[in-house]
């Protein structure tokens, strides 16, 4: 970004909760399916339908609010928000207002260089989710559509709107913001979350004005740019690279003297660009008022406890954890974070294993399985059986080489590491060990001449060669030692 | 004596005594409906057929000695804007001419698990939106006194249907006295709950913070019997009162010594469209419960007269939301448009008529940008003062009273022009359902030309008890003759026994 | 208060109605008048006073969340629909994003 302009963000998030039920009806709730076979007539708006609030919604709704440190409102209502669309089934929506559940709080970002953040939230307030269209025609977007089809199994999906104060300046912290939000959800349990699927989906406010001179903050009075609203970016990256478009198309606009204008914005993930969906007129007029089919919520203080009492471990409480706890770097404990491997390593410490070798071990060749094999590792491995692998090597019963082995044997069900280790141990032998290093010698010849010539770092080669040569299994301590004696002493 | 003119209380005697078969009871209804329907248009759709193998099946666990609901045979009219599941219901719009729902309102599924007996969906105006049925997109719906006048509305069907016994008990709705209005034209007792006792859930919404369920009969036994069915907690309305409902039959022969009857001052002033015969036929009624022990007070609701104005903003908000969701696209009537938009407007435009425009077009004024508080916000601030009004008029008084309209049934057409005029009918109804109070209207006399005058009473909230045990007294001591008569009045059935 | 042709015409854009000038011009006196009367209740509630939106008042009515219950099928599910296409609501073309 040029220098002399700052970009004003503010993310609106909406999260499907993963209740059982839609938010005013007993229908379930569940993702995908044939069109129309989640559908019951309160979903429809059937004449004479009426709704009923989700208890678990407005629990969730707190506890999304309490984990965002938000006041939890004595009373709030819910409004109608009135707009004619087809695929919303009363031609309203059903919404909060002036009054949301969850009312101001914060949300504290750490950056890539290792800086906090706080981003205000401004509010969590709960609604319905609306149905979906498909647009047929030649192109399958809504231009140049012949006609549309309509499934209404997401209408009434209970949704959260989570919105943040205009606090984030840059791609990154929206990213940040994005993904700490994401993890806090998932931590609580109330949706699975997923960006790519919509169930968490991020429109983005995006304006810029003049940046303020070195050293000097801008007054908190400073008003803001004019700003286009992006919608469709479905992934945290999609999330950074929309941001990045909009800040410099409308750094090209201001350069430009032209004004930019108050719009909605489509992002277009192919082309990487955004693009006017629709401009705000003054005909958005939505006639909010208080839903007279429902009353108040009311939380009492005694419910919005018992509800505190429920929430977990929070990401960054974990995290921090992971450091102060376990002496792990920041960058290890956010691996550990995102690959939901923490509860293995609190189970693998409280059976006695060493802290910092099962993060390590964690954070590589178990996060890669389950990279690869798309499964939590921890319905293959408990926290007992691998601690059990790190004392296997701390005594030296297994190489590193072993132990890579036996592990993939535990994951594979083929039983613990105390029975499959005899079949990978090390091999501390140095009778048999110089034997092999022997061969290694013959074979690279040059590498050892290297070594005799006093080029330690021509070591390795061979080293690698005796571990090859015994799968693995010997002890690096003899090998290294063997070899320095053979070298020195021919 | 005719089958049709029997109350329904007369009715479940005589069925248990096997004086009579459920069967021949319905089928008496259905002959009359037969003979007389086409002068009073009271009905929109008739399911005589299911309503025969519903008596049947009556008549059959009554030989078998089965246990029967307390409405065990009793033909009931269902106004048109309560959902039957598999019977089309259409809120008297051309919007959902064809719309069959596919569940019971629960008012409705009460009646039947009652083993009540339903007929058909009677008339009304379009979403209820009326006081004379006019507003009806199907046809015209006529005064069984004389029908070249209005039965009233909105329920107009429903209570022409009682008054021209076609059915002992009806069911309709009542949003700001459509029930009471249609029931004080037509001779017949209408009773609207407390807010929050019958479920909303299946009656077709005009305006939710208003609309309740409530019955017409003959009788105030009868009305309250049906009330009985109707009323009660259900999870499926959460506006419904989670409350238990007392036996409203517990009171009616308790008569009214030592009981507070507070007359209020308000309704009783006339001015101008107030029909004196209305006045006097209320005054009179007031020496009759002197007469007969009540302690008869003067009340006052200072903020009455702000109640209509208040409730043309309220109701027409709410329904101008409520009804959003007709649009051509789900349910009901589509006219063609090159674009989604336009279809909606287009079928909007011929699917509603000019009143619902009207309201429509009201309560999106009111609504919009810039109004909500000097309209909607204000009008709800009236609602705590007309309740604060109550508040003090029943510490002062244990029921209410006043006239139900300031008119006895008018004439076809006569209203049809002026829509102020027509909602003054409603004047007097207004108050009570802002503050949520059971209301009812009782026949209590004629005016000059022979048309029938309704007294209004209301209870407390929750009070439906002390309202129906007042009602009840009066009637006895009245014992008019309700049956339809005058020039223009619909032959009374004739006196054959079935 | 007076409502011109063009106000009658915003409003009815907002309410998806597409009168014709015929109804325009009749509604436009029609709706003052009507909103004239209802003005009645702009002076007389203090700014003290709490609205109310139910006689009867309730707070806290909730569903419990593991009653689910069985949807309609999707042929209820359209079983009124004016056009249906696979269990879908066909609707022609749609012009305009939602929000
Ligand atoms: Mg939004
Ligand atoms: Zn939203």
């Amino acid at each position: 970004m040029s220098s002399d302009w700052e970009a004003v963000i503010g993310l609106e998030v909406h999260v499907e909760l993963a209740t059982k039920t839609k938010m005013f009806s007993a229908c379930p709730n569940s993702f995908g399916g044939d069109p129309n076979t989640r559908v019951t007539e309160v979903d429809l708006g059937l004449p004479g339908t009426l709704p009923v609030v989700n208890g678990r919604a407005v629990e969730y709704a707190i506890k999304l609010g309490l984990a965002l440190d938000c006041e939890i409102a004595p009373s709030s209502e819910f409004h109608r928000k009135n707009y004619f669309y087809p695929d919303m089934p009363k031609n309203y929506q059903i919404s909060q207002y002036d009054v949301p559940i969850c009312g101001p709080g914060h949300l504290d970002i750490t950056l890539l260089d290792g800086t906090d953040k706080r981003v205000g939230i401004t509010r969590v307030h709960m609604e319905e989710d609306t149905g979906k269209s498909t647009h047929v025609g030649e192109s399958g977007r809504i231009h140049g559509a012949e006609y549309s089809l309509v499934d209404y199994n997401r209408a009434g999906v209970p949704l959260l709107e989570c919105v943040s104060e205009p606090d984030i300046r840059s791609a990154e912290e929206a990213q940040a913001y994005l993904t700490e939000l994401r993890a806090i959800v998932l931590a609580l349990g109330i949706s699975d979350a997923k960006l790519e699927e919509g169930s968490m989906r991020c429109d983005a406010n995006v304006s810029i004005r003049p940046a303020p001179r070195a050293g000097n903050a801008h007054d908190p009075g400073e008003p803001y740019g004019t700003r286009a609203e992006i919608k469709n970016m479905n992934s945290v990256r999609s999330l950074g690279r929309a941001i990045n478009f909009e800040i410099t198309r409308q750094i090209d606009v201001c350069e430009s003297g032209g004004d930019v204008i108050q719009e909605t914005r489509h992002w277009n993930e192919d082309a990487g660009t955004t693009s006017t969906l629709r401009r705000k007129e003054t005909l958005d007029d939505y006639r909010y008022f208080p839903d007279p089919d429902l009353v108040e919520v009311a939380p009492t203080p005694a419910w919005i406890e018992e509800i505190r009492a429920t929430l977990p471990e929070l990401p960054t409480a974990t995290r921090h954890r992971l450091v102060s706890d376990y002496a792990l770097s920041h960058a290890d404990a956010v691996t550990l974070y995102d690959s939901g491997l923490v509860a293995l390593l609190d189970a693998t410490v409280s059976e006695g294993g060493d802290a910092a070798d099962a993060a390590r071990w964690l954070a590589n060749e178990i996060s890669a399985w389950q990279n690869e094999t798309g499964e939590p590792a921890v319905e293959r491995l408990s926290g007992a059986h691998l601690a059990q692998l790190l004392s296997l090597v701390a005594d030296g019963t297994l190489a590193t080489g072993g132990a890579r082995k036996v592990l993939a044997d535990v994951m594979a069900g083929k039983g613990t590491p105390a029975e499959l280790a005899q079949s990978h141990a090390q091999v501390s032998d140095e009778d048999q060990i110089a034997a092999v290093i022997d061969q290694v010698i013959a074979e690279q010849a040059d590498a050892a001449q290297k070594v005799r010539d006093g080029n330690t770092k021509a070591m390795g080669a061979l080293v690698g060669g005796v571990m090859r040569a015994t799968q693995g299994k010997a002890n690096p301590g003899v090998v290294n030692k063997l070899l320095a004696e053979k070298l020195t002493t021919e | 004596m005719s089958l049709v003119t029997k109350s329904a209380a007369e009715l479940t005697k005589a069925m248990a005594a096997k004086d009579v078969s459920a069967v021949e009871v319905v089928q008496a209804h259905l002959d009359r409906i037969d003979a007389t329907d086409d002068q009073t248009g009271a009905w929109l759709t008739l399911t005589a057929d299911q309503a025969l193998a519903d008596a049947r099946s009556v008549d059959d666990r009554r030989s078998n000695n089965e246990k029967l609901g307390p409405l065990a045979g009793i033909p009931v009219a269902i106004k048109d804007v309560m959902c039957t599941k598999g019977t089309t219901t259409t809120a008297g719009s051309k919007i959902l001419e064809h719309f069959i729902p596919p569940y019971d309102a629960t008012v409705v599924a009460n009646i039947r698990a009652a083993d009540g007996i339903i007929l058909g969906k009677t008339n009304m105006d379009e979403f209820a939106m009326g006081s004379s049925t006019e507003n009806s997109a199907y046809k015209v719906c006529r005064n069984p006194w004389d029908t070249d006048r209005v039965p009233g509305g909105s329920s107009g069907g429903s209570a022409a249907a009682v008054a021209g016994f076609h059915a002992p008990l009806s069911l309709g709705t009542d949003t700001g006295g459509s029930i009471r209005q249609p029931a004080s034209v037509t001779g017949t007792v209408g009773i609207k709950p407390t807010y929050g006792r019958a479920s909303r859930y299946g009656l077709i919404a005009f305006a939710s913070s208003l609309d309740q369920a409530g019955t017409f009969g003959r009788t105030v036994a009868d009305a309250a019997a049906g009330l009985q069915v109707i009323c009660g907690h259900d999870p499926k309305d959460s506006t419904s009162i989670p409350k238990d409902v007392p036996d409203f039959s517990e009171g009616l022969h308790n008569g009214v010594e030592g009981l507070r009857v507070g007359v209020v001052k308000q309704f009783m002033e006339g001015g101008e469209g107030v029909e004196p015969g209305v006045i006097a036929a209320v005054n009179a009624s007031v020496e009759r419960l002197d007469a007969l022990g009540a302690k008869i007070v003067e009340v006052e609701l200072p903020h009455a007269e702000y109640g209509l104005p208040a409730y043309y903003l309220i109701a027409p908000s709410e329904a101008s939301a409520n009804l959003s969701r007709y649009d051509g696209v789900r349910y009901g009537l589509r006219v063609d448009g090159d674009t989604t938009h336009e279809m909606m407007a287009a079928t909007r435009a011929a699917g509603f008529g000019a009143e619902v425009k009207r309201r429509i077009m009201i309560g999106t004024y009111a609504l919009s940008a810039g109004y909500f508080d000097a309209y909607y916000g204000q009008a709800q601030k009236v609602r705590t003062l007309i309740i604060r009004d109550f508040d003090a008029a029943f510490a002062q008084a244990d029921v209410l009273v006043g006239p139900t309209c300031p008119t006895t049934a008018f004439g076809l057409g006569d209203k049809t022009a002026d829509p102020l005029a027509m909602y003054l009918n409603d004047i007097y109804a207004v108050p009570a359902s802002l503050a949520g109070m059971p209301a009812m209207s009782l026949p209590v006399g004629f005016d000059d030309a022979g048309l029938p005058v309704g007294l209004q009473l209301i209870g407390p909230l929750l009070g439906e008890g002390v309202m129906l045990q007042t009602a009840a007294a009066l009637e006895a001591e009245l014992d008019l003759d309700l049956t339809p008569q005058g020039p223009n009045a619909l032959a009374a059935p004739s006196k054959d026994t079935a | 208060m007076a409502l011109s042709n063009d106000d009658v015409r915003h409003v009815a854009r907002l309410a998806q109605l597409d009168l014709t000038d015929e109804e325009v011009e009749g509604l436009a006196p029609q709706l003052a008048g009507i909103l004239a009367y209802a003005e009645k209740v702009s002076t007389v509630a203090a700014d003290d006073v709490p609205p109310t939106s139910h006689a009867y008042p309730l707070a806290n009515i909730f569903r419990d969340d593991d009653n689910v219950i069985e949807p309609l099928s999707p042929e209820q599910v359209v079983a009124n629909a004016p056009e249906e296409q696979d269990n879908q609501f066909r609707v022609p073309r749609i012009i305009g994003d939602p929000t």
